[in-house]
């Protein structure tokens, strides 16, 4: 039996973010005809790629202009062009959180928007939450109850943590499992992350 | 030199040992500072894409990459596959090619634009039904083609006394296979670089073994070790799978000198979830006899399963588990299939083993009418050699869980979960681990200005190692924590073991121990000479030196005795000398709620009363705990991996359908520390292990209390369970 396969990699068929950089692609036109096309310039971290266009962001109170093809996810922009890691890319298909950022001060996954969908709007990312040695109550929370192991989907659940106890001060245990389970942590650590919610939110009291 | 005697010093005498200390690298974990491999983005860096097998058995006949090559931004193409020699794919996953480019988006243009094509051969991906490897030869065989078993042991003679026997239970239980499921991905950030005299090959490597995968990297080059550098300051899950340098490792390196520039190779999600490793699965016919009082006189079990291509299964020597009976008839058969290969997972073999043997003995005390406590408790006297000596320890340990779990008060007989759709009932089992430090070296140097630091060549898979290393050194030297300085993450620094087996914490602690006490030992020389008095009497605390009850000098004032050379000494990981021993036990009981209209269980509340000697860090050491319980939800309730039969793949390889917990589905965790002085004098026994061992049979069999039904097959999705009701 031979096969003659589609090229593709692990991922097969129909692909969310095909789809989701197909409409992009779309959004992008305008700034394709009127933009820099063909501009090749150097980053601090990388090449330009040739189909870049100026995309305007405005990140954590600062403006950013960054030359991104117009596909490009808010959470690659993030994290690979403005060293914002703090998002993590774990799913990479708005199932995990690992990638939560807020945008107009709610929750995102920023895998699930392009770059260029975000223009004009307020980007906030884990790493606002912190200067210096002054860290938000939600980070110092979860240095306190240990809600972390690996750590790697912590940021995420700092960010969702933060914007469900802004949305919803008093919220309740309940509320905090519906506020945030659109966020995996493979280590175990909810235990932690709910009494620290529950004791910023004294518990919905 | 004075030497300071190596022990713990008295239980109660610390200021850190003992307490619950929060993590030194929290802040920055949580803040997303902690910058891990998959953060990894260098000037330059390329990011790479993989192309993997999308069939169970496969032959490639094509593999053209010019077009991907003529992609502007592509910058170069490795092969892992090639037509002819290399052609064989042997599991849906298995890596073909990586391109690494400009950006992410542009190397998956360029994995999109590779042509490959394969003869698909036939496959077998069914780990369940043994008559159909049968039938497709994907049994064990001797030389003339007869079938043979794994293991095939008989102690005793288990068939008379099964005859003999007051009761007999028969039963069938198994497990599925499951990923190790890292957050972060398996991979690298590799820098080639010949120029100036550093090491030529820096690998940013997401790993559990910092000292030893260098010279993987080396060999595979024809470097020398020392022209590797290994760097890992954070890892985002391992549990046991990540101690290779891997191919992937070996690619990202050689992209990286092809191309001169760094590469950064992480698997995606899918490939992460096929390819680098899984936990073999295991399926069982179980009897077991016993007389009237509850002791078990002889178990017999036939099971198979597989962990992939080398037709390998759970570790019949190791059944039945914890327990011990005079007879027993084990056999054990692996099915070589056509699925991604197995690694070590989180107590490899250990929560299988108590998923099939503590199931069984549940439903025989069921027979008996018997709380499968009291079963245990009746059997306390036959253990197996590693569990005999825990038998006291069980015997508490199952006590203090009943209490917290209420047990007297909630327990019922079998099936008398309540009268509505939603029944409730109690689950128990109980684990086994070995947990023995091995060899580690901690380096510890103390300064002329009071700076003190260890570093190690460890690695903090999340369970705390940095902080434990702290906390030991700061105790040591009678130091505020936040005044030391604990560095691992590199193998520049001196070895540290691979963290596996649940042995890191009893081996940075015990060789930081040593340094630290050799290092203050020579300190306490200097304050002796200079203060004239006797080293002997000479104690740290409160960041002082102590003679008797008298303060000699500020610990400032001690140090600058030191002059420009450091004091430096390197403590070797001690074994059995008091600072750590080995073999825990553990209990752990569930309460859960079934609704038998629905199938879905939901968990009330689960206990886990462990013992790991004395504890350093008891606020990390709960958490490993409460991941443990957690862990036990995911593969009792909802994590598998599905293959399907017809197509050879693994049909849920993302994060939506490979089914993992979330906040709202743990319940109440009640999570203790069995520690008596008698557990504090073993000194530390490793913890990472144990608390997912149990917990998977202990919500098993609550289910099966709550329902008067065995669901005997983990995971206990809605489906089963419902299968389960109606054919009961």
């Amino acid at each position: 039996m031979r096969d003659q396969d589609h090229p593709v990699g692990s991922h097969s068929g129909f692909n969310r973010r095909d789809f989701l950089k197909g409409s992009g692609a779309a959004v992008a036109a305008t700034a394709i005809a009127t933009g820099e096309a063909e501009a090749q310039a150097k980053t601090k971290a990388n090449v330009v790629p040739a189909r870049a266009v100026d995309i305007k962001l405005k990140i954590n109170g600062k403006n950013e202009t960054l030359k991104l093809e117009p596909r490009t996810t808010l959470l690659d922009a993030l994290r690979n062009w403005l060293n914002l890691t703090g998002c993590k890319e774990v799913c990479d298909t708005t199932n995990c959180g690992a990638c939560t950022v807020q945008v107009n001060g709610k929750a995102l996954y920023a895998c699930s928007v392009l770059a260029i969908e975000c223009e004009g709007k307020e980007i906030k990312t884990v790493e606002a939450l912190r200067s210096g040695d002054k860290v938000d109550e939600v980070i110092s929370g979860f240095v306190k109850h240990d809600a972390m192991q690996c750590g790697f989907c912590t940021p995420g659940f700092v960010v969702a943590t933060r914007t469900l106890l802004d949305k919803n001060p008093k919220a309740t245990r309940k509320e905090i499992d519906a506020g945030l389970g659109g966020n995996i942590c493979r280590c175990g650590t909810y235990d932690g992350i709910a009494a620290c919610a529950m004791e910023i939110s004294k518990g919905g009291a | 030199m004075a030497e300071r005697e190596v022990t713990w010093g008295p239980r109660g005498s610390h200021t850190l040992i003992g307490k619950e200390v929060s993590r030194i690298d929290g802040v920055e974990k949580a803040s997303g500072a902690a910058k891990y491999t998959n953060d990894m983005n260098q000037p330059g860096t390329l990011f790479a894409r993989l192309l993997t097998c999308t069939h169970a058995k496969a032959k490639v006949t094509r593999l053209n990459v010019d077009k991907a090559k003529a992609i502007a931004g592509v910058h170069t193409v490795y092969l892992f596959k090639d037509i002819g020699e290399n052609a064989e794919c042997n599991y849906d996953g298995e890596l073909v090619a990586a391109v690494a480019a400009e950006t992410a988006d542009i190397a998956e243009d360029g994995v999109r634009a590779i042509e490959v094509a394969y003869e698909v051969l036939p496959h077998v991906v069914d780990e369940q039904d043994l008559e159909a490897a049968r039938a497709a030869k994907r049994l064990k065989y001797d030389d003339d083609g007869k079938e043979v078993p794994l293991v095939d042991r008989t102690v005793g003679d288990p068939d008379k006394a099964i005859a003999d026997a007051d009761v007999v239970h028969t039963g069938y239980y198994g497990i599925h296979t499951i990923s190790h499921m890292c957050l972060e991905p398996h991979g690298a950030h590799c820098t080639w670089d010949e120029s100036g005299d550093g090491p030529k090959l820096t690998a940013r490597h997401s790993t559990q073994a910092v000292s030893t995968t260098g010279p993987q990297f080396a060999s595979q080059f024809g470097l020398d070790a020392s022209d590797v550098r290994v760097i890992c300051n954070y890892i985002g899950g391992g549990f046991g799978s990540k101690f290779a340098a891997d191919i992937w490792g070996w690619a990202a390196a050689q992209m990286s000198k092809d191309t001169g520039r760094p590469v950064r190779l992480m698997l995606d999600r899918a490939t992460e979830l096929k390819t680098p490793g899984t936990r073999p699965s295991g399926f069982a016919n179980v009897t077991v006899a016993a007389t009237k009082d509850g002791k078990i006189t002889a178990w017999k079990s036939h099971h198979w399963g597989t962990n992939g291509p080398q037709g390998g299964t759970i570790d019949g020597n190791q059944m039945p588990y914890v327990f011990d009976p005079p007879n027993k008839h084990v056999v054990s058969q692996g099915i070589a299939t056509d699925c991604g290969p197995n690694r070590a997972w989180r107590a490899p073999n250990h929560p299988q083993l108590c998923a099939i043997t503590d199931t069984a003995l549940t439903d025989l005390a069921a027979k008996l009418n018997m709380s499968p406590v009291d079963l245990y408790k009746a059997n306390l006297d036959q253990l197996d050699d590693t569990a005999k000596e825990n038998s006291k320890l069980y015997a508490a340990e199952l006590d203090r869980a009943a209490e917290l779990m209420e047990w007297e008060k909630k327990w019922h007989a079998h099936g008398k979960g309540g009268n509505g759709p939603v029944k409730r009932g109690l689950g128990v089992a109980l684990h086994r681990w070995g947990g023995q430090s091995v060899k580690c070296s901690s380096e510890v140097r103390i300064f002329a200005d009071g700076g003190a630091q260890a570093s190690i060549g460890s690695q903090d898979l999340g369970t705390g190692t940095r902080t434990v290393i702290a906390m030991v050194l700061a105790e040591t030297c009678g130091l505020p924590l936040e005044k030391v300085k604990a560095r691992l993450g590199s193998n520049e620094y001196v070895y540290g073991n691979p963290s596996g087996g649940s042995i890191t914490v009893g081996s940075v602690t015990g060789a930081t121990r040593r340094a630290a006490l050799e290092a203050t030992g020579i300190l306490f020389d200097k304050v002796a000479e200079k203060y004239k008095v006797d080293a002997k009497t000479l104690s740290l605390g409160d960041e002082a030196v102590w003679s008797d009850k008298k303060k000699v000098c500020s610990w400032k004032d001690a140090c600058r005795l030191i002059g420009p050379e450091p004091i430096t000494a390197t403590g070797p990981s001690p074994v059995a000398d008091g600072l750590t021993s080995k073999l825990v036990g553990g209990v752990q009981m569930a309460d859960v709620s079934v609704d038998t209209e629905t199938g879905v269980i939901r968990i009330n509340r689960m206990v886990a009363v462990q013992d790991c000697g004395l504890v350093i860090n008891e606020k990390t050491a709960k958490s490993q705990v409460y991941g443990g319980l957690i862990m036990g939800i995911a593969y009792a309730t909802n994590e598998e991996r599905i293959m399907d039969n017809n197509s050879g793949r693994y049909i849920n390889a993302d994060m939506e359908t490979y089914k993992l917990p979330r906040i709202g589905d743990i319940g109440e965790l009640i999570v203790e520390f069995y520690q008596p002085d008698s557990e504090y004098n073993r000194g530390v026994v490793g913890l990472g292990e144990p608390p997912v061992i149990s917990t998977g049979a202990a919500i098993a069999n609550a289910v099966a209390n709550a329902t008067g039904v065995r669901v005997p097959v983990l995971p206990m999705t809605p489906k089963r369970v419902l299968d389960a009701l109606a054919q009961a």
